[in-house]
């Protein structure tokens, strides 16, 4: 449906419709464009298209571990990571410590799990973009990182592995030899990688001094992943936050530089991931050096959680950005209030104020750079 | 250097005496500071704008609903990224009446976090500048998050109940 | 036995019943819309990917609904999509065929209890040819799908208005 709207003697503008079904939007979003010609003036966002009730299930379900599995699917691309999040807020909350193996075993996953998801985010941009075949490539190395995922879990996609206070199951003895052939057989496809896709003229054109999101515009947003990354905030909650065993790693925190355009641009985001992925195997080599031998996973597992009333509000850097989980308790074995602060809801609402003079086009590419999650959006 | 929640209170009733702002806790978990909802505004601006505080970024904002109190609450999550200062605050107001002033002007944040709280608990945020349901359709009956909420039967002709499979016939 | 009644090395004709002719040109190049709502979508890419490639079956992702011939609903359908969804599958032209994939679009799945705002199957709103259950199901699993709805119209005749919602009697 398209309306033309004619404003006093101004040219008359356009506003188009964009979604939910359409194929570059990255699920059901739908975006109201004013057009003038072919720049955009105007987006405004609807979203609401995949609301699943998560905030309610977590109030009705019998206990706090029975949320553990509608955490997977808000954000469906890393669940390894939103599983991580959740485990460690009731863990914060309930004062359980948690044994070496399994904080070792967990970072692994969520590193594994960091790059699976920064390798689909780049391989639909380049997709979202016209380039089809780093899309295929990209699948490729992802089918791998998921058949470990599988051999230690038994789920391609939705674990439900990390549990309050330890871990469903422990690794099987293949899992140190499969991670470290994995990651000495990725590095050299990330250089392929950046052969293919990061330098290429034309994907250049289309990304380099589009979407530019100024540093302060990004802090008042709280956006915050990649996109505050790629506008040059070095800020990442592994670092400037530590949780878990991240304090003991020996990793860097890549920022956008404006190397083929301007600071903040979509190349900046695009780049800030593919290096993600270099340091997520760094930790990865750590981890899997000091990961001690023998421990059980489950020995600090409660069989049934009961607590006092209290709250806590507690977050952690997800692929897409900081993720938090603020859980209010009562005498209950379930939650008085769940709020998940899921990073693409906050990093969606930059979208107006970065798209105002773009081209039709851009607009998509905007959107790629962002990398949202609709499961996440909505939950 | 970071500060402790009893520390910023502190800072922030010295700024604010006549405002009544209480530091509480719970057995569990963090400490809050209790804002009440006239004073709202101006504390807001003045935690991102001054010196010593410059809490710059809202990292969320949350409606609550506390039925055996009749109250209707948002807590909001605060972070200075110079500082690395966090702090949490909660906001009541009765549920038969439940306004509250919007913070969108201070930080961008809250725009979508208030269209959700208004959505989800009814809460109404004066001065937003899109006061409409976000995740919700326009047209959706009641506050889904309040504790007394009953799910309305169809919408839009459509059943919304889970009907058992009727027996198989072979 | 097959469709060729007589060698063709003589002449150029092929003698072979139009229904045959029809439902294997049908079943051998299904376009699906793409319409991935939620998990189940990244399922459905990985299905068209490198690995297990959807491409050999002559099954190709097309972005608008009056292009394609199957529908596949991949993902959780919520109150507010289901209108959107009837108005694409009333896009789509004949003969058009659905598939629901996944255990949400199929009856609920993990939302059946207290999800207000979830459609329980996406079945109360379009006819549906094939479930595919899992949460997400395997790509092996859609391809199997693919497979049946393959087999469902081998079977389809002329004579007789299609009808996809009647089970077997």
């Amino acid at each position: 449906m398209i309306e033309v709207v004619r404003k006093g003697n101004s040219r008359p503008e356009m506003v188009i419709n964009m979604g939910p079904q359409h194929p570059s939007t990255h699920g059901v979003l739908r975006l109201e464009v004013t057009l003038d010609g072919e720049l955009v003036t105007h987006v405004r966002p609807h979203i609401g298209y995949l609301h699943r009730c998560f905030e309610k299930y977590a109030e009705k379900m019998d206990d706090y571990s029975k949320v553990t599995p509608y955490t997977d699917r808000m954000d469906y691309v890393s669940a390894i990571n939103q599983e991580h999040g959740y485990a460690i807020a009731m863990e914060k909350l309930l004062s359980i410590e948690v044994p070496d193996r399994v904080e070792h075993i967990r970072v692994i996953m969520a590193e594994l799990q960091r790059i699976a998801s920064h390798l689909l985010a780049v391989g639909t941009f380049g997709l979202d973009l016209g380039a089809f075949t780093p899309f295929l490539y990209v699948f490729t190395e992802r089918e791998k990182i998921l058949d470990i995922f599988e051999k230690t879990s038994g789920a391609r996609l939705l674990y439900n592995y990390i549990c309050v206070g330890g871990l469903m199951r422990d690794v099987d003895e293949d899992f140190k030899k499969d991670t470290a052939e994995f990651v000495r057989t990725f590095r050299p496809k990330i250089t392929e990688l950046q052969d293919l896709l990061s330098y290429n003229s034309i994907f250049i054109k289309r990304t380099a001094n589009v979407g530019i999101l100024p540093e302060k515009v990004a802090l008042n947003f709280a956006s915050s992943g990649p996109v505050l990354r790629g506008s040059g905030v070095k800020w990442d909650l592994r670092k400037n936050d530590p949780y878990s065993i991240y304090d003991r790693f020996d990793f860097d925190i890549p920022v956008g530089k404006g190397e083929v355009g301007t600071l903040g641009d979509c190349w900046d985001r695009y780049i800030v991931r593919v290096h993600e992925m270099e340091e997520s195997c760094k930790i990865i080599e750590q981890a899997l050096e000091s990961m001690p031998d023998e421990g059980d996973v489950q020995q600090n597992v409660p069989k049934k959680i009961r607590t006092k009333p209290g709250e806590i509000y507690s977050r952690t850097e997800s692929p897409r950005g900081e993720l938090g989980y603020y859980i209010i308790s009562d005498q209950s074995s379930k939650p008085f209030r769940l709020k998940a602060r899921t990073p693409s809801f906050v990093n969606l609402s930059v979208l107006p104020a970065i798209s105002r003079g773009s081209l039709m086009s851009d607009l998509v590419a905007i959107i790629g750079s962002i990398d949202i999650v609709l499961g996440e959006v909505d939950r | 250097m970071s500060k402790t929640t009893q520390e910023l209170f502190d800072y922030l009733n010295a700024a604010f005496p006549e405002a009544e702002l209480l530091h509480e806790s719970a057995a569990l978990g963090d400490s809050w500071v209790s804002i009440p909802a006239d004073a709202w505004k101006e504390i807001a601006k003045f935690l991102r704008d001054d010196q010593q505080m410059r809490f710059d970024t809202m990292m969320c904002l949350s409606g609550i609903h506390y039925p055996d109190q009749n109250l209707l609450a948002i807590a909001c999550h605060l972070n200075a990224s110079e500082k690395g200062y966090k702090l949490a605050i909660k906001v009541k107001v009765p549920e038969d009446n439940p306004v509250i002033d919007s913070v969108e002007s201070v930080w961008k944040t809250a725009d979508w976090h208030e269209r959700e709280a208004y959505d989800m608990f009814g809460i109404e945020f004066k001065g937003h500048p899109d006061m409409r349901r976000i995740l919700c359709p326009d047209d959706w009956e009641g506050y889904p998050l309040r504790k007394d909420y009953v799910p309305q039967d169809s919408y839009q002709g459509i059943t919304t109940k889970y009907t058992e499979v009727e027996e198989s016939h072979d | 036995m097959g469709l060729l009644d007589k060698k063709y090395h003589d002449s150029n004709i092929i003698i072979v019943n139009l229904e045959s002719a029809l439902n294997w040109a049908r079943k051998s190049s299904l376009w699906y819309e793409q319409f991935g709502l939620a998990c189940c979508a990244i399922e459905m890419m990985a299905t068209a990917a490198s690995r297990y490639d959807f491409d050999r079956f002559g099954i190709i992702p097309r972005s608008s609904p009056r292009q394609a011939d199957v529908m596949i609903v991949a993902g959780t359908v919520t109150m507010k999509m289901a209108s959107r969804i009837h108005k694409l599958y009333e896009q789509m032209s004949e003969p058009r065929y659905v598939i629901s994939m996944g255990s949400c679009s199929n009856c609920g799945g993990p939302y059946w209890e207290h999800g207000y705002h979830v459609l329980k199957g996406v079945d109360k709103v379009i006819p549906v040819d094939v479930y595919v259950p899992g949460c997400p199901p395997r790509p092996e699993a859609l391809l199997e799908g693919f497979l049946k709805l393959q087999e469902k119209i081998m079977n389809e005749t002329l004579v007789e208005k299609k009808d996809p919602a009647i089970e077997k009697e």
